[in-house]
């Protein structure tokens, strides 16, 4: 009995200890940094966005060190479990499927809708030929009804098929794909929208619960005091709270 | 850069592009060539290391040379992207799990919960509160050895092959000076194969250097990454330097550099083959 | 749902046959299977075509570069300099460019789907590779049986089709098999990069993507196409093996291992 007592408080000191020890500790950010509005990489070679200048002010309000790190958007998950960086902060929609694998903060962004782009406004969505990034919710989303899909391995590519006529369509997020048609006088956006994924939050290890915590509590006094809906109103990432 | 870069919007032509070309981003761009040369040169011995391994392996007694000739065929029969695409976070999670036995050996949480990895925060490598230089260099390390262990399976073969090669003659002689099967292989064998390995080893040198682009897969952000990230099309709200789709002229700027540089390292070897080929008895050799 | 249902329903999913929606839920082991290797079949046929037609045009280049004609020779040698000496990934993706200008002025506009375009990009970048094969394995044909035939009187196309080409591919044969290999492995860039895909009809390499994407586990699917790739290259490495038994058999038996060895190139 004695000892079984003994080896609890070794165990709650070390548990003590390693609390103290992720405290002190630099959190690291993952993103993509390929995703504008969200994230991308500006002139300076720095990650730069909405995202970058949410979680810096997140940071500072949890009393946190961060350091920013870009991942491959393929394997942003699976590097995120495996301990490589503490979160993903990368324009991630809170879906069903990840929440099994990984725990979301709450969103910090209202869902955004999908969106259509093409080379003029009466482009056949049903019987035409829709782009989307490979392995998306918005590829899912065009077979599951049916229209005829075409993929690229990149978000850039698969405008470059509206344009070139490949496609007559392409579905992506809305606020990616908004600057775009800003930009250019040949692309324009449909009004026929879908409302696919959620709102975006941060990514969390299951196991890291404190942590999660830590950004639910920052996220929500950004939410209280106006200072995310500044942030969403500036970068254009869709409605406010 | 230049002073008169301070509002791009107003420049134009060649003062525009000077400008353009000199930003941290292309920066960075410049540097991942460096980068890219770097692992090269650090692969191609180690590779060659790992190669000379599974030869040795695959020549030795029979349960040792199994294991050497798994290897050879194992990597060899699997496309490169497939292995990296899971590869380096198993090996990454290894080493994490050795570090942590000999690290934290009191820790009573389970490594593995649900999902999650998770050993503790001293067997990270490198540790998360170390400076970004740490994480790069580790991920280098990781891609180099990565890149090794599949460039040395193609390696080992060619080595294997080579060292069958040598004529039997040689090693009947040394034998019949009384060398151990030991001093043969490493006197006469190691010695010889390497004229019989060189045409292998040197396309294996080729086929390594067109391998690069996959880098990006293990993480390190080399030249392609950065050709496709600086060539798309770039919104005037995100940048100072609103372009549109360029990727084609990036493409192009790399296409020449690894034109230049398979045709620099062909020439070299080249010289090398002609040496060793001087005076057989071949088509090629009078040529 | 039974593994047999699974691989009726998804088992030629990659050319369109079968259920038209890919498994969104409750991903099995079988499902994994049945899907990758379904994909396989365009990894074959890629791999298939263009090695046969490839073979041929390799053999033309090799020839070219030996000629004697000046401009014949340089035209082969910047062919084979240009193929082999920049990484298939770009290559995919100036050719798709290309192809897709090419179908904005009328012609061809065949070639910005994967199963022609991305056939053309790898017919010519194995014939490449193999001509640099068949071109060193040509210089070390031994003179001796070309001596050999000029003393038989054989001169011109019969010598070379009776003497210098046998040897020729006897001498190329194991580096020839490499290539082989090789090119099933680069056929999994077509859809990687490049290429875009089609109503979810894609390669191996497309769908071991979409279970790792789907399962957020890359350690199911990826193995799982590495093994298929095992297989495939095994399966090679025995076909080629009988040809080149078939190539050696009028040599004495204890001579054929060591030609099998014979310092090659590879790609």
């Amino acid at each position: 009995m004695k000892k079984l007592i003994l080896t609890t408080a070794a165990a709650a000191l070390v548990a003590g200890l390693a609390l103290a020890g992720s405290h002190g500790e630099t959190v690291r950010m993952g993103t993509e940094g390929a995703y504008p509005p969200y994230n991308f990489i500006n002139d300076a070679g720095e990650v730069d966005g909405f995202e970058r200048e949410l979680g810096d002010e997140l940071c500072k309000r949890a009393e946190l060190t961060c350091e920013w790190v870009t991942n491959e958007w393929d394997s942003i998950i699976p590097n995120l479990v495996s301990g490589n960086y503490d979160t993903i902060i990368a324009g991630m929609s809170i879906t069903a499927e990840r929440d099994e694998v990984i725990d979301f903060t709450q969103n910090y962004t209202q869902p955004d809708p999908s969106a259509y782009m093409a080379m003029s406004m009466d482009a056949d969505l049903k019987g035409g030929v829709i782009a989307a990034q490979t392995n998306t919710i918005q590829a899912g989303f065009i077979s599951a009804n049916g229209m005829t899909l075409v993929e690229y391995a990149t978000p850039e590519e698969t405008v470059a098929a509206v344009k070139s006529g490949e496609a007559d369509a392409v579905l992506a997020d809305k606020s990616y794909l908004a600057p775009i048609a800003e930009g250019d006088a040949d692309l324009m956006l449909l009004e026929q929208q879908e409302l696919i994924g959620g709102g975006v939050g941060m990514g969390i290890r299951e196991s890291d619960g404190e942590l999660k915590e830590k950004f639910n509590m920052a996220i929500q006094s950004m939410k209280d005091d106006g200072s995310l809906n500044a942030l969403i109103a500036k970068w254009e990432v869709g409605e406010q709270f | 850069m230049f002073e008169y870069c301070v509002d791009p919007s107003v420049l134009e032509g060649f003062r525009w592009l000077s400008c353009y070309l000199t930003t941290g981003k292309h920066f960075l761009f410049y540097w991942s060539f460096l980068t890219v040369l770097t692992l090269l040169a650090v692969t191609a011995p180690t590779a060659l290391a790992f190669g000379f391994g599974g030869a040795m392996l695959a020549r030795g007694p029979a349960p040792v040379s199994w294991l050497g000739k798994v290897y050879i065929m194992a990597v060899r029969g699997v496309p490169d992207i497939a292995f990296f695409l899971f590869f380096v976070i198993a090996l990454d999670q290894g080493i994490e799990y050795l570090r942590h036995m000999v690290v934290c050996p009191d820790w009573t949480d389970p490594i593995r919960q649900g999902n999650d990895f998770i050993v503790c925060s001293d067997a990270k490598t490198p540790n998360n509160s170390a400076d970004q230089i740490y994480h790069d260099v580790y991920g280098f390390f990781l891609a180099v050895f990565t890149y090794a262990i599949v460039f040395g399976a193609f390696a080992a073969n060619v080595l294997f092959g080579a060292m069958q090669a040598v004529p039997r003659g040689q090693i009947e002689t040394a034998e019949a000076y009384g060398m151990t099967p030991r001093q043969t292989f490493w006197r006469i064998t190691v010695p010889q194969m390497w004229v019989y390995a060189l045409p292998g080893l040197s396309n294996l040198w080729m086929v390594l250097i067109k391998a690069t682009p996959l880098l990006f897969l293990l993480g390190i952000e080399d030249i392609v990454y950065w050709a496709r990230e600086l060539g798309g099309t770039k919104q005037a709200k995100f940048t100072d330097y609103p372009h549109g789709d360029w990727r084609l002229w990036y493409f192009l700027f790399l296409l020449v550099f690894y034109l230049a540089f398979t045709k620099v390292s062909e020439a070299v070897l080249d010289r090398v083959m002609a040496r060793l080929t001087r005076g057989q008895g071949t088509l090629g050799g009078t040529a | 749902m039974s593994c047999t249902q699974t691989i009726l329903d998804y088992g030629l999913r990659a050319i369109g046959i079968g259920e038209r929606l890919l498994p969104r839920t409750d991903f099995t082991l079988c499902q994994q299977f049945t899907l990758i290797g379904s994909g396989l079949i365009w990894n074959v046929y890629f791999a298939v075509m263009a090695l046969v037609v490839g073979f041929f045009l390799a053999n033309a280049v090799a020839m070219g570069k030996a000629s004697d004609r000046w401009w014949l020779r340089k035209l082969c040698e910047w062919f084979v300099l240009i193929f082999r000496g920049s990484p298939l990934f770009i290559q995919f993706f100036l050719a798709y460019f290309i192809f897709l200008r090419l179908k904005q002025a009328g012609i061809l506009p065949f070639l910005t789907v994967a199963q022609w375009g991305a056939l053309v990009v790898l017919i010519l970048n194995t014939a490449a590779y193999s001509a640099e094969i068949f071109f060193g394995a040509l210089k070390s044909v031994p003179k001796g049986e070309v001596e050999a035939a000029e003393a038989y009187g054989m001169t011109g196309w019969a010598k070379f089709r009776r003497i210098i080409w046998p040897t020729q591919m006897r001498l190329a044969w194991p580096a020839y098999t490499n290539e082989a290999i090789f090119l099933f492995h680069a056929t999994t860039l077509v859809f990687f990069s490049g290429f875009p895909t089609w109503r979810q009809q894609g390669d191996a390499l497309y769908y071991a993507q979409y279970f790792a994407d789907k399962t957020f586990n890359p350690f199911v699917p990826y193995p799982i196409l590495a093994f298929y790739f095992v297989v495939i290259s095994v399966a090679v490495i025995g076909l080629f093996g009988l040809i080149n038994r078939r190539l050696n058999r009028h040599l004495p038996q204890a001579q054929r291992p060591k030609l099998r060895y014979r310092p090659q190139i590879i790609r």
